[in-house]
């Protein structure tokens, strides 16, 4: 059994130091309420429009880093997880989310698909991601993806062969599509992703999203955990921040498992042999990373 | 999807709940906690006033009434119920000098440029409210009129925040109606009332009804003009939206900044009002 904790947190635009104590704020909440681990949103040391302010926030994941070290710190209270803007020597900069846990840094994701059309223009700050690797962690092996790396099926699905159990979202993701029903589109369309995510892959699937406005866009929340049955098991208030437990049964993945052997059946030589078939040669240099 | 078949219903709790939200945290991340919203007597800026002084309380809302000598006496009985209604602090000030000045210098102008100069002159007594009450002066142009050009740029198209610009203005009176603008103000024609007779869709030559529904295909939906003549819109109507949302699109936009240095405002210095806050 995990408790985890969804912080669902307002963030400052460009004020890391700001945005560092609501998360040490939120992580003793997280500690007090009997939460092992705690996630935060999508960019949520920094605020998620940045623009050029992208450069200016950018870190490295090093345990000296003034904004890492008190939270690597917490970090032997309980495991985080939480996003930034990482940058790389080269001073490249990346959408990220790095997992903490027992004062070190256990895994850092850059984002794979940066959304640049309509009214997102990541691509055009940010440098793109291209490893998607399930981690250990001390409850079982995890997985993490950032809002619109998840909108494709294949990230998900990666992580799931390479044995992520717990699939852990983070998302800033504008509320959009008013209409006659109680929430919004955008919200409604996340939760059928992340519901169809566990039920496809018989994992537990948390997604937190961020809330608050920057400007005229503003997010959610709602933020849900879906269990290996693909049945809800929280949900987050919806345009308030909030800090939401879940408690993670881990012996459901075997129950859930022995009815519907998903994994067990899945086919991955078939799969492998038919995208070497699919990306041949004529395929591999029309893609955007040319691996 | 056809003409008949768009449906613009939406959930008014929901977009109380979003709307309000935002009026607060762009209001104080601004660094004010006060409102300003000038009061026509119509739906939109009653809505506006009613939104404000939910979001921020209505001792923190300036509601400012500024009728003209030729304004329909309703409009300034319709602006006082919701005075009356919301609690809020409440100001009339007359614009009917101001204006006569200044149009007495340049006699013998077109109907259309005396309401702009009204709509200008009121715009200024918005604006030193804000200053003397220190609130932000809140917007109440929605979709419909944004999307026609159907407002005066730098008069009743000035704002520092504007919680209504997404909205229809039929999705508008739904909540409207849901918030407890009186009926009275409900039922009426809408207009700018800027001369006498003067009617929204008298001067526009369709219904809010009518213009929501293609808008909401030809925006919302993407759909092409020839594919809105085929979901069954008339296609002369169709050409003169399509027409007046794309001349219009100067008032939607800042003023193009000539390029010359390596950074400039508006291209490649790029941030948020909201940054750092």
């Amino acid at each position: 059994m995990i408790a985890v904790a969804l912080a669902q947190i307002n963030t400052r635009l460009g004020d890391v130091q700001a945005n560092l104590e609501k998360h040490l704020t939120g992580i003793e909440s997280a500690h007090k309420a009997g939460a092992s681990l705690v996630v935060f949103p999508e960019l949520s040391l920094t605020g998620y429009q940045l623009q050029d302010l992208t450069p200016t926030v950018a870190r490295k994941a090093v345990a000296d880093d003034p904004i890492f070290k008190p939270l690597l710190d917490a970090s032997r209270k309980l495991d985080i997880l939480l996003g930034f803007v990482e940058s790389d020597d080269r001073h490249r900069f990346f959408n990220s989310a790095a997992y903490l846990s027992q004062g070190e840094f256990v895994h850092v994701h850059r984002k794979v698909y940066l959304p640049t059309y309509g009214m997102f223009d990541e691509g055009r700050f940010f440098a793109w991601g291209d490893h998607i690797r399930a981690f250990d962690t001390r409850f079982g092996r995890f997985g993490t993806l950032i809002c619109e790396d998840f909108w494709h099926a294949s990230p998900p699905y990666l992580l799931w062969l390479d044995g992520a159990d717990v699939l852990l979202f983070m998302s800033a993701s504008p509320g959009r599509g008013l209409d006659s029903e109680a929430t919004l589109e955008s919200a409604r369309w996340v939760e059928n992703v992340n519901q169809a995510y566990a039920s496809l892959f018989t994992a537990f699937v948390a997604n937190v999203c961020r809330v608050g406005f920057e400007d005229g866009l503003g997010f959610w929340g709602g933020s849900t955990v879906f269990d290996p049955h693909g049945e809800l098991v929280v949900r987050g208030p919806h345009h308030e921040e909030s800090l939401t437990l879940a408690e993670l049964d881990l012996e459901q993945l075997q129950r859930a498992r022995a009815r519907l052997p998903l994994l067990r059946d899945e086919r991955t030589a078939l799969v492998y042999r038919e995208l070497s078939r699919i990306l041949g040669t004529d395929q591999l240099g029309t893609r955007r990373d040319g691996e | 999807m056809t003409a008949s078949e768009v449906k613009l219903e939406i959930n008014t709790g929901l977009a109380r709940k979003i709307l309000t939200g935002f009026i607060r945290s762009e209001t104080t991340r601004a660094g004010f906690e006060r409102a300003v919203v000038g009061l026509s007597g119509g739906v939109d800026s009653a809505l506006a006033c009613i939104l404000a002084a939910e979001a921020l309380g209505p001792q923190n809302v300036l509601a400012v009434r500024m009728p003209y000598a030729t304004s329909a006496p309703d409009s300034f009985d319709h602006a006082g119920l919701i005075m009356q209604q919301t609690g809020v602090q409440a100001q009339t000030i007359s614009v009917s000098a101001a204006v006569d000045t200044l149009l007495a210098e340049v006699p013998e102008q077109e109907q259309i440029r005396r309401g702009n100069v009204m709509a200008r002159v009121r715009m200024i007594v918005l604006y030193d409210q804000s200053a003397e009450f220190g609130g932000l002066v809140i917007g109440t142009g929605n979709k419909t009129e944004i999307l026609l050009g159907y407002t005066t740029q730098y008069g009743d198209a000035a704002s520092a925040i504007n919680p209504l610009g997404d909205l229809y203005k039929t999705q508008l009176r739904q909540l409207a109606r849901a918030m407890g603008v009186p009926e009275v103000i409900l039922a009426k024609a809408s207009t700018a009332d800027l001369w006498v007779g003067q009617t929204d869709e008298g001067e526009l030559g369709f219904t809010y009804e009518e213009v929501d529904r293609l808008l909401y295909l030809l925006v919302d939906r993407r759909r092409s003009p020839e594919a809105c003549v085929e979901a069954g819109f008339e296609r002369r109507f169709v050409e003169r939206v399509v027409e007046l949302v794309r001349r219009n699109h100067f008032k939607r936009v800042m003023p193009p900044i000539a390029k010359l240095s390596n950074r400039t405002v508006g291209y490649d210095f790029l941030y948020l009002r909201d940054w750092g806050t």
